[in-house]
């Protein structure tokens, strides 16, 4: 990987930060409120990120658009024969999700805001995903 | 004019440009926008005791998006340090009602001192939340194969049914976690 290509994902992953800050999606009161449907603000930013990303996926599908390096954009579907990890595994994504208020994009961001207590949840996700692997074969998928 | 910098923005203006971040991704490298990778690549790059789920080639695999994930830590700095937001959130009454009943005081920041801060970590709430809600995260994105960027973002945008699962789980667990168990962790 090119410099320059370092250079592009550094500044979209600041863009995304700043912008989760500023929307205050990384906000513990962000969640309760959205999971109580006492607000349309986290509805209104998700619905709105879905359908800019549908019309860009579309567009990138329907005129066979390369990227910088010139290569075909593929893009892998996602197995939907096994329901059940998503719908387990959403199910436990979504109890940790509401518990901690955040999700694992807001909790790196959150931690550059300066909030080191993040350290702790995003070292306890770690290992949750490290017991995932651990655990995969005994799982139902 | 800098005042856009500090203030909180709308959902319509936040949205659009979080979407924007599935097609960027995909036009410069042609990769798939999802942060919760970034933990497996973790697990890939220490792997102690050699498991098969975590025997792959991280630093190929996971390179930009740990590239992306630092961009995004040096974002959460400038919005939420540099020009921080100095007011409260604006939330719903409804809402700060609730979680005054549960004995949440402190509503200035992003996050609620009573459970975010060191000092937590010697209550049972504070632990309950940080550890096992941090947990729960990352075991249960990696059993559903994404989080909220890879599966309600990224997924949706491709539009995965598998993904539409997913999100309906998210909210299952989440409805759960809000209104019954909730209660009885901060009770």
């Amino acid at each position: 990987m090119k410099l320059t290509e370092y250079l592009k994902y550094l500044l979209i992953g600041t863009a995304f930060g700043f912008v989760l800050m500023k929307s205050e999606v990384v906000s513990w009161f962000r969640i309760q409120e959205m999971f109580r449907f006492d607000a349309f603000h986290m509805y209104g930013i998700i619905g709105l990120a879905v359908v800019v990303g549908i019309i860009s996926v579309q567009i990138i599908k329907r005129k066979n658009l390369k990227d910088a390096q010139g290569n075909a954009i593929s893009i892998p579907p996602k197995d939907s024969s096994q329901v059940k990890r998503y719908l387990i595994g959403g199910s436990m994504f979504g109890l940790g999700w509401a518990l901690l208020g955040a999700c694992p994009g807001p909790m790196f961001a959150l931690l550059g805001s300066g909030l080191t207590i993040m350290i702790v949840p995003i070292l306890a996700a770690i290992a949750g995903t490290y017991t995932y692997g651990l655990l995969l074969d005994k799982l139902p998928h | 004019m800098f005042d856009i910098l500090y203030q909180p923005w709308p959902w319509y203006v936040a949205g659009p440009i979080i979407g924007l971040t599935v097609p960027l991704l995909l036009l410069v490298g042609g990769k798939m926008f999802g942060v919760s990778s970034n933990l497996r690549h973790v697990c890939a790059a220490c792997n102690f005791g050699n498991v098969e789920f975590f025997n792959y080639d991280w630093k190929t695999a996971g390179k930009w998006n740990f590239t992306f994930l630092a961009g995004s830590v040096f974002g959460g700095f400038l919005g939420g340090f540099v020009f921080a937001n100095p007011e409260p959130i604006a939330l719903a009454q409804s809402t700060i009602s609730d979680l005054q009943a549960m004995g949440i005081q402190d509503f200035n920041g992003l996050v609620p001192d009573d459970l975010f801060s060191w000092g937590a970590m010697g209550t049972v709430p504070g632990l309950i939340v940080l550890i096992l809600g941090g947990f729960l995260v990352g075991f249960g994105a990696r059993y559903a194969g994404g989080c909220t960027s890879g599966h309600a973002i990224s997924g949706l945008s491709n539009l995965q049914l598998a993904s539409l699962i997913a999100v309906i789980g998210f909210f299952i667990g989440g409805l759960l976690m809000t209104w019954l168990i909730y209660p009885i962790i901060l009770s």
